[in-house]
């Protein structure tokens, strides 16, 4: 970018016939790069250096001679499953809160305008969406273990015991159930925008050409909103893709899921050379949240053309 | 929040739909769905303190390892927010005097902090870091600062598209004032609510971060909570009831000061809770980027 400017200034500087002129620009051109040093090293040491050596590691031995045997140690058997469980979980919390997020956004944005219900529930998607973690945890075993409060109530109203019959929560199925709760905020947060972008004359012209409700949104209303939709759960699917500190604190290290994996690989109390297994599965994870990315700024684009 | 500000902005604007439509403005099944999610989001909390009982909260306080781990974690926060600060005020403001090209790009990196699974990151980070990083707890606060990039850099962004940045820093130079009044006396002052939003954020980030620490083998107050379940259920829920209390506080704090802030523009995006939300936003209200 610096020399395209340069050259665009160029001319202008040969017309003056000054040389010593233009070296000054040059020179004042590249200072100004000057300004965002501190940040580019921040950057280039904290995050762009620890990726590459992650990716280097993925193809060594502990020794460090080349080797493919960790990405394959890493796509088969107990990591294969954990992949598997990590991939069905993020899809499972992608799809299910998303519609649901959905529909709850659908309801506060017909609901009146200011309107105190649309607020609170505004502000509750924003606090609720940044509370995973270790509290959220907490939280569910307090609700949902064999002697949460939640569990108690169903059996005592129904006689239906949730644990003698195969729920878990310290299993994939249960860790679905926990990160719903944020999962859910996260999708009213981000699909509002999208609903508001919505025009009202495109209710009216529809309604005034004879269009039923659910034909508006067959043809009008679900079309433009589609591709949104679909970025909102490429981001969900992100988002719990890449969560850790929940299922962590909530199964103490045992379901299989790979960032778990990942983090039992590496917290220093494991044999030697399993390490560059878990660097391994860790650039599959950057391989794999890369392409959701990339769909998701296709996506994007699509989106954008409509709604602006 | 951006979406927040925008709602209220739109609040005076009458829906033609309802209006043509004639319709009912709110039917059952939309009840039956704010129901459900009420049910969903308040049972976890009721069953928390039930759980826990009151009488379990003044003991989280007297518990073994409690004040260390909560004193390292206020440390660390406060170290990340004045590396923070100190990193990105100028960097943002230096961005958008002379560089203005580059935002975007700018907003690129900033969003692969929430891109890259932080265990990840971590992992990476133990294996590049010098030994005497490694042997500190302050390893952590030079990562938050990574962690926190893309809510202080959106917060700082949004408040510095707010006004006139380029005028004013020309006023002020035309007055004869330098570089670092310019920016104390100009620039800052005008950007206080952004500044506030993103330490506020970075402050819940850090306090509630688990994966990198627990990682680095530091006990920080969430590494607690997760070590302390093995002596007592019980009171691990009732601190994790506090931690929660503590963020919404923070939390509400932005809200309330972000959509002050908001009513005083006339709308337009503030802070934000999360990242997609402003990205779609900017892309939706057609802002220039």
């Amino acid at each position: 970018m610096a020399d395209s400017m340069t050259t665009a200034q160029a001319p202008e500087v040969a017309a003056s016939g000054a040389r010593p002129d233009r070296v000054t620009r040059r020179v004042r051109t590249g200072l100004r790069w000057l300004g965002i040093v501190p940040f580019g090293a921040y950057v280039t040491l904290g995050l762009i250096a620890p990726m590459i050596a992650i990716a280097i590691a993925a193809f060594q031995t502990s020794s460090g001679s080349a080797t493919f045997a960790n990405i394959d140690a890493a796509t088969h058997g107990t990591y294969f499953l954990g992949l598997r469980n990590s991939l069905e979980l993020s899809v499972i919390t992608a799809v299910i809160p998303g519609i649901f997020g959905l529909l709850v956004a659908y309801a506060i944005f017909t609901a009146k305008r200011g309107a105190v219900l649309r607020r609170v529930v505004i502000t509750a998607s924003g606090v609720f969406a940044n509370f995973g973690g270790v509290p959220l945890a907490f939280l569910f075993i307090a609700t949902l273990s064999t002697t949460g409060v939640a569990t108690i109530w169903i059996r005592e109203l129904s006689g239906f015991d949730l644990w003698r019959h195969g729920f878990s929560l310290f299993t994939p199925t249960g860790v679905a159930v926990v990160y719903m709760y944020f999962q859910i905020p996260l999708m009213v947060l981000v699909i509002l925008p999208a609903l508001e972008g919505l025009r009202p004359a495109w209710r009216e012209a529809a309604s005034n050409l004879g269009a039923r409700s659910w034909e508006y949104w067959r043809y009008v209303g679900g079309p433009v909103l589609f591709p949104s939709f679909l970025g909102c759960l490429l981001l969900l699917f992100g988002s719990a893709f890449s969560a850790y500190a929940t299922a962590e604190a909530l199964t103490g290290g045992t379901v299989a899921l790979t960032p778990i994996q990942i983090g039992a690989l590496l917290n220093g109390n494991v044999l030697a050379g399993q390490q560059n297994l878990g660097y391994a599965l860790g650039l599959i994870m950057v391989v794999i949240i890369a392409i959701a990315m990339i769909i998701y700024t296709i996506v994007q684009r699509r989106a954008a053309r409509w709604l602006r | 929040m951006a979406a927040i500000a925008r709602a209220e902005a739109e609040a005076q604007i009458p829906s033609p739909v309802r209006s043509a439509g004639g319709r009912r403005s709110f039917p059952v099944w939309r009840w039956v769905i704010l129901l459900l999610a009420g049910i969903y989001f308040l049972i976890p909390l009721y069953a928390a303190v039930k759980f826990a009982g009151f009488r379990s909260f003044p003991d989280v306080f007297r518990q073994a390892g409690f004040v260390s781990a909560i004193g390292l974690s206020l440390r660390l926060a406060l170290i990340t927010t004045v590396i923070t600060l100190l990193l990105m005020v100028p960097t943002v403001v230096y961005v958008h005097l002379r560089l203005p090209r580059i935002r975007r790009l700018m907003e690129a990196i900033t969003i692969l902090p929430i891109v890259i699974p932080p265990i990840v990151l971590i992992v990476g980070v133990l294996k590049v870091a010098p030994g005497f990083l490694l042997s500190t707890p302050y390893l952590l606060a030079l990562m938050y600062v990574v962690l926190a990039m893309p809510f202080a850099y959106r917060s700082l962004d949004a408040g510095l598209r707010a006004f006139d940045l380029k005028t004013m820093v020309e006023a002020s130079n035309g007055l004869g004032a330098g570089l670092p009044t310019t920016l104390w006396r100009v620039v800052i002052p005008n950007i206080r609510t952004a500044m506030l939003s993103a330490v506020v954020l970075t402050v819940a980030l850090v306090l509630g971060e688990f994966t990198m620490a627990s990682l680095d083998l530091y006990v920080t107050f969430p590494v607690w909570i997760v070590d302390f379940e093995q002596n007592s259920g019980y009171v691990s829920v009732a601190a994790s009831l506090l931690a929660l209390f503590v963020t919404w506080i923070l939390l509400m704090l932005i809200v309330t000061v972000g959509s002050r802030g908001a009513r005083k523009r006339g709308g337009g995006e503030v802070a934000l809770f999360s990242v997609a939300t402003t990205r779609t936003i900017g892309k939706i209200t057609g802002e220039p980027e």
